[in-house]
């Protein structure tokens, strides 16, 4: 099976990091979650019910939908959070008025258990890649209008991912109540989503990692 | 396609197609109630939610869908469409978008109908939610209150997507193949939002005046749950963020009226046509009949009390044109039409103000109406009356008050010292006509034209050189002899 993967690319200030990764973050996993499975015997199985929530953005004109999970916003907002961090640090590093890139993946997979002493393999089936290319804005001018333009551009993702996800392309078969922790993250209380892991790279504008810029850094700093 | 379908998937299909019908027009309205939606979710199945979405469901909508449906479901050639349109505080209305829930005939004859199609029903449930806080209609809602409010409508049918103006953008929400069709739900919003009407704009200049907000608690649901069945085809936009211009502007020379419970004014809109014209409502897809009528100032953009909103014999039509402008002009008019031999007769019978010394400048009656109106220029004062452009001769008078360029003499009222001027009782501004009425005036009138210092007489100033200049050795002696101390306080300076 090949994992399907899509790539979103989006332009924020430094203080929209965070927003416009929780809003396109949010948006799928809306769609990547479920009620908790209660297993009942004869291998049926009743669902629980989702809540939604909109959530305002405050440095971007755009609102989002997002899961009534609280343990599963604080998840996210995290990830998101140490991603916004190594962002800011890179541009801390590399001086003023320099662009960064960044890039968050939300990858969706499956365990299959492997015989011992092998661990259990994590297959992905769904990677989604979202390139943050976090840009420095002179005024207060700019900073409304970029305001506005990000929240058309964040308009124009959820768009995107709602065609992706309505494809009805390859999903995990449900699970029987032995298998369910090989599809599903079960450790939330009242969602269910399947199973995700955040991971994220940041890169300078020359497109080299943050590890081999920080690495000439410290270089050319005992140079002198 | 339907023999092949068993009964009980049969009967399960159309009772998914129907709730999720329902479910899609609450998830649309409540996304255009103008607030913020949040629902909990719940570990433990409640039975009642369908599609495993805590989705409420609010009575009228479900109401107005049911009605709409009539027993019917989506099918092929059979759309239910919910629109949602804009409407003024004057009844003025716009479509904004039209949410389409159509069924084509596409097959998917191996999809199992209890399971597949039900997850996928709800995954586009889920992309609904997603997508109405997309579309420029969500902002707008958001922002709606005694300006505007949105309003929706449901029918069941052809699309129609002419009310949306060229240009407009459809995004398709999703699909889900089903046995007997294939469900496509999109929608189709309106891209141009205004052009504000030119002109209206030549005629009425905005005014900023004084913003009269009178705060309304109201309830938005009550606005979108009108059920409305006459949508009045739009023939003009409406420009919102310049709406607040155009309410200033309208408040400045109408009175507000009130229609219905509320209590405040609302913007005029503009008709292409005419600004007072207001489209009523008319039956649905009939042409909106213009009618003549002051600007509604209405809370709700109901039909009902839209259709109230009709020429009041009582609010005269007021020609269109700045409102303060107006007022003035014509009320400048007024005084042109008088002329100074009537304003003369009507001197006596004026109030002067405060520190008015010029007789000449007379204001009628119907001017005084004007605050401030002594102050106000007047056109009917020609320059050749104006004591500021040539100043009268000032009287001979045995007083020792000498003339100003202003003078008129002491006292009461008395006869005019040339043609040009009046004299008046001199009642200065905020003195009363009691205990010791003219202390103030006297006062005044005697300061007012101070005596000529004696220094600047001619005999006194000669006869002071004279004596200055044969007093002149005797002061120079005195200074030689005190020269020391002169120099002393000199050095202190330094």
């Amino acid at each position: 099976m090949n994992c399907r993967s899509e790539v979103l690319e989006v332009s924020v200030e430094g203080r929209q990091v965070d927003e416009a990764m929780l809003a396109l973050v949010h948006t799928i996993l809306l769609h990547r979650s479920t009620g908790k499975f209660h297993y009942k015997k004869e291998g049926t199985y009743s669902i629980g019910t989702v809540g939604t929530q909109d959530i305002d953005c405050d440095f971007i004109d755009f609102s989002f939908v997002r899961v009534s999970s609280d343990e599963l916003d604080r998840v996210i907002r995290k990830a998101v959070g140490e991603f916004k961090d190594l962002c800011c640090a890179l541009q801390d590093a590399m001086g003023n008025g320099t662009d960064g890139m960044g890039q968050i993946s939300l990858e969706f997979y499956q365990k299959k258990k492997s015989r011992w002493p092998f661990s259990d393999e994590c297959i992905p089936w769904e990677v989604w890649s979202i390139k943050v290319n976090v840009v420095n804005l002179a005024n207060e001018q700019e900073r409304q209008i970029c305001r506005e333009k990000v929240g058309e551009k964040l308009g124009e993702k959820v768009i995107n991912i709602v065609e992706v996800i309505n494809r009805h392309e390859y999903l995990p078969k449900m699970p029987t109540q032995s298998e369910v922790d090989n599809v599903f993250d079960t450790s939330l209380k009242d969602v269910q989503p399947y199973l995700y892991k955040i991971t994220f790279q940041i890169t300078d504008t020359l497109g080299t990692s943050v590890s081999t810029t920080m690495r000439r850094l410290i270089k050319d700093t005992l140079a002198l | 396609m339907d023999s092949d379908l068993s009964p009980q998937d049969k009967k399960d299909l159309d009772k998914f197609i129907k709730f999720f019908a329902l479910k899609t027009v609450q998830v649309i309205v409540q996304a255009r109630l103008g607030e913020k939606i949040c629902t909990r979710s719940s570990s433990s199945p409640t039975g009642s939610d369908w599609f495993n979405l805590a989705i409420k469901d609010i009575p009228e909508v479900t109401h107005e869908a049911k009605k709409a449906l009539a027993g019917q479901l989506p099918g092929i050639g059979r759309s239910m469409c919910v629109e949602i349109s804009l409407k003024t505080s004057e009844g003025d209305s716009m479509e904004l978008e039209t949410w389409c829930l159509e069924m084509n005939e596409k097959c998917d004859k191996d999809i199992k109908v209890s399971y597949t199609v039900y997850n996928r029903l709800s995954l586009l449930l889920k992309s609904l939610l997603a997508i109405t806080r997309v579309t420029p209609a969500y902002k707008l809602s958001r922002k709606q209150g005694h300006d505007y409010v949105i309003l929706y409508r449901i029918y069941f049918g052809e699309v129609q997507l002419t009310g949306l103006g060229e240009g407009f953008q459809t995004v398709r929400v999703g699909v889900v193949g089903t046995p007997v069709g294939t469900i496509t739900l999109s929608c189709a919003y309106r891209t141009n939002l205004a052009f504000m009407s030119t002109r209206q704009f030549e005629r009425t200049a905005p005014i900023m005046g004084i913003i009269i907000d009178h705060f309304v608690d109201r309830n938005p649901n009550k606005y979108l749950y009108q059920p409305i069945s006459d949508v009045c085809m739009p023939s003009f936009f409406i420009y919102i963020p310049s709406l607040i211009l155009l309410y200033c502007s309208r408040l400045s020379y109408q009175p507000p009226v009130l229609v219905g419970a509320a209590d405040f004014c609302h913007p005029s809109t503009l008709n292409a046509a005419n600004p007072h014209q207001m489209g009523i409502p008319g039956k649905e897809g009939g042409v909106p009949q213009q009618v003549p009528v002051q600007p509604c100032h209405a809370a709700q953009a109901e039909h009902a009390r839209a259709s109230s909103c009709l020429p009041n014999d009582h609010v005269p039509a007021v020609p269109s044109g700045s409102g303060e402008d107006a007022e003035a002009s014509s009320r400048s008019t007024d005084g042109k039409s008088v002329s100074p031999r009537d304003v003369m007769e009507t001197t006596f019978t004026r109030k002067v103000g405060a520190f008015v010394n010029k007789p000449g400048t007379q204001v009628t009656t119907a001017s005084l109406d004007l605050p401030f109106a002594a102050f106000a220029p007047r056109a009917y004062d020609i320059e050749e009356n104006d004591p500021m452009v040539q100043p009268p001769e000032s009287p001979a008078t045995s007083s020792p008050l000498q003339g100003s360029l202003h003078s008129q003499g002491s006292g009461e009222s008395g006869v005019p010292a040339q043609d040009d001027f009046v004299m008046v009782d001199f009642k200065p501004a905020f003195s009363k006509d009691d205990l010791l009425p003219m202390d103030l005036g006297t006062f005044y009138r005697e300061f007012q034209n101070p005596p000529q210092l004696a220094s600047l007489t001619i005999d006194v100033s000669s006869q002071s050189m004279a004596e200055d200049l044969d007093s002149l050795p005797e002061k120079l002696a005195v200074y030689e002899k005190n020269i020391d101390e002169f120099d002393a306080f000199v050095d202190t300076l330094q």
